[in-house]
Parts: C-alpha cells; sequence; structure tokens
C-alpha cells in the first residue's frame, strides 16, 4: 500500500439496508490533497461520505485508511440540523466539543485541549466571538465555527458536507478561501458540492457520482463527458 | 408575615413534612438537568409518554400488591424508555404515532386492571394521587426518602462527568459518531436517566405533571441565556426554587403538592418569556 494515502476505495458499494445506491466506486485521497465530490441530488454523494466516516457500513468492497490516520483523526463538517437552528451554546462551548475524541472517557478538557480550541478559533478569524451565542452567529460565521471545531478533531483530513449551502456569494467566497488556505497548510480536503464552477477552481481530484462514474485531477474532468454534461446542466462554464 | 413563618415553623417539625421537601428538592433539581437535552433533542414527548407507562406499571405493582413498588415500576420504565428511543431513532416506525399508543394504552390498561382487582376502598382516591400527586402533603418512609437521595445523588455525579459528553452529543450528533464518540451509549444513557427521574418524581407530582418538571425549566431558562452552561445552572436553580415555593404555598394553603409546583413552574415560566422580551432576547 503506498505510504502517502489517506484513504483508499475499492470497488466500495454504498447504501442504506442493504439496499445499493451505488456500486464499483474507486477513488484514493493523498495527504494533502484536496477532492471535490459532485452529483445529482440523490445520487449517493451524502452517503458516501457516511460511509467514508463509518457512520454506515459499506455493502462490500474495501474502505482502507493510511497509516497514521486513525477513524477517528478525521474532522467533519456535517450539514446543520434542525436543532442547532435554536440551541442555546457559546461559540466557545461548540469548538470546545471539537476535542471530544481527543479527551476520550475523561469527562473534562485538558488545559491542552483547551488551547487547540482557542487555535483554531483564532484560525478561523472567530476568536474575538468566543463568548457569543452560536445561534445569534451569521451562517458563514457558523460555519466557520464548526469548521474550528472540526479543525480539533484532526490534522490530516477534513470531510465537508456542501459547506457553502444556503450563504450568501460573499460569504461564501471567503468560506472557499479559508478553506484552501487550510489546504495549502497540508490538511486533505474531501467536499461535497454542487457548484462545479468554484469546485474546480481550487480542487486537485474530483469525484462526479452519477450515471457513471468519474474519478481523476480537474483537468482530466474538464475533457471528460461526464465534466461537460454536468457543468452544462449546473449552467456553469468550465473554462476554455 | 410572622405567622406565617410560626406556621412553617410548627408544620417543619414534622418529619413528614422535611421528608417532602428533600425530596421535591431532589426530584425538582434532577428533573431540571437533562430537561435541556431533551427539549433540545425534540424528546420532550418520550418524558410524556414515559410518565404514563410509569402509572400503568404502578397500577400493576398495586395489584400484585408488592411491598415497595418501586421494584415493579423502574424496570418497566426503564426498559420503556429504551423502546422508545430505539423507535425515536428508526425511521421506518413512526416515532410520534409509536409512543402516543403506548402512553395511552399505558393510561387505559392501567386505570382497568385497578378497577378490576381493585384492593383499596377509595379506587378514584388512589388513581387520582397517582396521576396527580399526593392530594395534601406527601407520607413517605424513610426508606423512600434514602432511595431518593441516593439515586439524586448519583444523577447529579453522572450528570456532572458525562456533561460535556451530553453537550456534544445534543448539540450534533453526527459529528460526534464521525469522531468516534458512542453516541448509541449516551443516548441509552439518558434514557435510563429520565425513566429513573420520572419514576422518582412520580411521588412528588404524580405521573401526568412530571414532564413539567422536566420541560419548564429549560424552557425558561433557554428564554434568557444564551450558553449551554448557564441554560443549565439556571433551570436547575429555576426548578429548586418552584418547588421549594410550591411546596410551601401547597403547606400553607392546603393545596396539592404536585398541581401547586408546576403552576409555580408556569407563573414562573411566563415571568422569564417577559423578562426575555424586556432583555430584548426575543431570538
Amino acid at each position: 500500500m503506498d505510504n502517502e494515502s489517506l484513504i483508499i476505495c475499492k470497488d466500495l458499494e454504498i447504501g442504506y439496508n442493504s439496499s445499493i445506491l451505488k456500486d464499483k466506486i474507486n477513488f484514493s485521497v493523498e495527504q494533502g490533497d484536496y477532492l471535490i465530490i459532485v452529483g445529482e441530488n440523490g445520487a449517493g454523494k451524502s452517503t458516501l461520505m457516511k460511509t467514508i466516516l463509518r457512520l454506515i457500513s459499506p455493502i462490500s468492497g474495501e474502505l482502507i485508511f493510511g497509516e497514521g490516520l486513525s477513524a477517528s483523526e478525521v474532522g467533519y463538517l456535517p450539514q446543520q440540523t434542525l436543532v442547532q437552528k435554536d440551541f442555546p451554546a457559546s461559540v466557545w462551548e461548540v469548538v470546545l466539543s471539537g476535542c471530544q475524541s481527543l479527551a476520550g472517557l475523561r469527562p473534562f478538557y485538558t488545559k491542552e485541549e483547551k488551547a487547540l480550541a482557542m487555535k483554531n478559533l483564532k484560525r478561523m478569524g472567530m476568536d474575538d466571538l468566543a463568548k457569543h451565542s452560536y445561534r445569534n452567529l451569521s451562517g458563514g460565521q457558523q460555519q466557520r465555527v464548526l469548521l474550528a471545531r472540526a479543525l480539533c478533531a484532526t490534522k490530516k483530513l477534513l470531510l465537508l458536507d456542501e459547506p457553502v449551502a444556503g450563504l450568501d456569494p460573499a460569504a461564501m467566497n471567503e468560506l472557499y478561501e479559508r478553506i484552501n488556505k487550510l489546504n495549502k497548510e497540508g490538511v486533505a480536503i474531501i467536499m461535497i458540492s454542487h457548484d462545479v464552477r468554484i469546485a474546480t477552481q481550487y480542487a486537485r481530484h474530483i469525484l462526479h457520482i452519477g450515471d457513471t462514474l468519474f474519478w481523476g485531477t480537474v483537468e482530466e474532468y474538464k475533457a471528460s463527458e461526464s465534466g461537460r454534461a454536468f457543468a452544462d446542466m449546473e449552467g456553469g462554464e468550465t473554462g476554455e | 408575615m410572622s405567622d406565617m413563618f410560626s406556621a412553617l415553623k410548627i408544620y417543619f417539625g414534622y418529619a413528614n413534612v422535611r421528608y417532602a421537601l428533600v425530596v421535591g428538592v431532589l426530584v425538582a433539581l434532577c428533573s431540571s438537568l437533562l430537561g435541556v437535552t431533551l427539549v433540545l433533542k425534540r424528546f420532550s414527548f418520550i418524558g410524556d409518554g414515559l410518565s404514563h407507562v410509569a402509572f400503568g406499571a404502578l397500577s400493576i405493582a398495586s395489584v400484585l400488591n408488592v411491598s415497595n413498588s418501586m421494584f415493579v415500576v423502574m424496570p418497566i420504565t426503564i426498559v420503556c424508555a429504551i423502546l422508545l428511543l430505539r423507535s425515536g431513532q428508526n425511521a421506518k416506525v413512526n416515532g410520534d404515532a409509536a409512543i402516543a399508543m403506548m402512553s395511552v394504552s399505558a393510561l387505559a390498561f392501567g386505570y382497568l386492571i385497578m378497577n378490576i382487582f381493585a384492593t383499596s376502598t377509595n379506587l378514584s382516591g388512589d388513581v387520582c394521587s397517582t396521576l396527580f400527586g399526593s392530594i395534601s402533603i406527601l407520607t413517605l418512609t424513610q426508606g423512600e426518602v434514602w432511595l431518593c437521595i441516593i439515586m439524586s445523588v448519583l444523577i447529579v455525579a453522572i450528570f456532572v462527568i458525562l456533561y460535556n459528553k451530553i453537550f456534544a452529543v445534543t448539540f450534533d450528533e453526527s459529528f460526534s459518531k464521525a469522531v468516534g464518540t458512542n453516541v448509541n451509549a449516551y443516548n441509552l444513557l439518558i434514557a435510563v436517566i429520565i425513566a429513573i427521574i420520572i419514576v422518582l418524581g412520580m411521588n412528588l407530582v404524580g405521573s401526568l405533571l412530571i414532564s413539567a418538571l422536566i420541560i419548564f425549566p429549560a424552557l425558561s431558562a433557554m428564554k434568557l441565556f444564551r450558553s449551554f452552561r448557564s441554560v443549565t445552572l439556571f433551570s436547575a436553580i429555576f426548578s429548586v426554587v418552584c418547588a421549594v415555593l410550591g411546596i410551601l404555598i401547597s403547606i400553607l394553603a392546603g393545596t396539592p403538592v404536585g398541581s401547586t409546583i408546576v403552576a409555580a413552574d408556569g407563573i414562573a415560566y411566563v415571568i422569564c418569556i417577559l423578562l426575555g422580551a424586556i432583555l430584548g432576547r426575543t431570538d
């Protein structure tokens, strides 16, 4: 096995309750990689991400975590839930909960964990708002807090499930820039996105889930059948 | 005013009154702690369903003539709590309907069983006090008080130790699962604790009113405070203060203790809403 790979998927079949949603998924994620998962609604993007996170188990095939990456060392930015909309929590409490896997069965967070949470809050430019209420933040600020939380759980790999959903264009671009910066700092990114144009601007690899599966570099994707078809459908430009 | 205090002084000479106050404060404290989690996880209805189940279980216990009904009621309620939680998580079964079905059946069968196998001469009195708590001040044995104290200490200790995990699991289950936290175990534990609280609280306010003790403090605190810790602390204080007030008023005015406490909770809730509006915390 390649030492550089964080995750390798071989002939993966995914779905719920043994009904197969998508099969023959093959791809790998290298250290410091930037992979975008695109595809139509219901194609299985979120299901694949949940499978990678081991929230649901694969029906068959192999999902191998590379050396130096245990399953609990993955940072995750889920789609926001209804519960969080009126949840009384301070920004600090939310970010600190990113250290829960570090704490394990220990009931309280250590000084080091608190320092880590503060560091990541600063990294996301949210340290001024640490004492503020999470539910009163703007959508973009909330995503940055959740990103800081995810960073507490990982140094190597972030999984983002449509992080810009519901954000205005300015907040969207800001979040993309921050994610890009994290990637430059060496954090591998796997991101689900609807937005092919933005995706091709930052990403290194693309996994297209649809009638046909595509996995390859962005350049290969632009030249491919599914790349053109998808970009046309989304009304975007793949750039000439 | 001094009349009131001297009257209270006389009442507190009785062990029964002191026991009631101790149990009232403890039950109020415990029920408020997990209320925030229950409300936020949209689990409030589980508390309600469980209290009906506890009523059914109590009627079985009274028919069986068990010396300590707790040994029958506690396990049945805990098992039902686990079942309800499972059905709530399973998308295939309609969680709401399952709970509604379970709780009304428990009520109906409970009353039926009590009616058919009635052992006491005052059936409607028994039913009424099970549903709404004791008519006058509680008559608790020393054993019951000790059981309540031990359980409460356990619940508070577990809550403090697991506080950070409970917050994490309540705020974002998916994230917690993804980073390897055993979410199901924590949910199970929460369900079991809720069951225990409901059984403990049944003596105090009766099975129909116990969910008020769980929900009111949490909702009131959420009107005024913004962090999880302050909401939790305030709901504990809110609940204890209302319980003490309710018990004192019920002693002095001779009202039923359970409904007096819940009425105090209700009024305090309205005050919190008003305060929240005045302070501009309407979000």
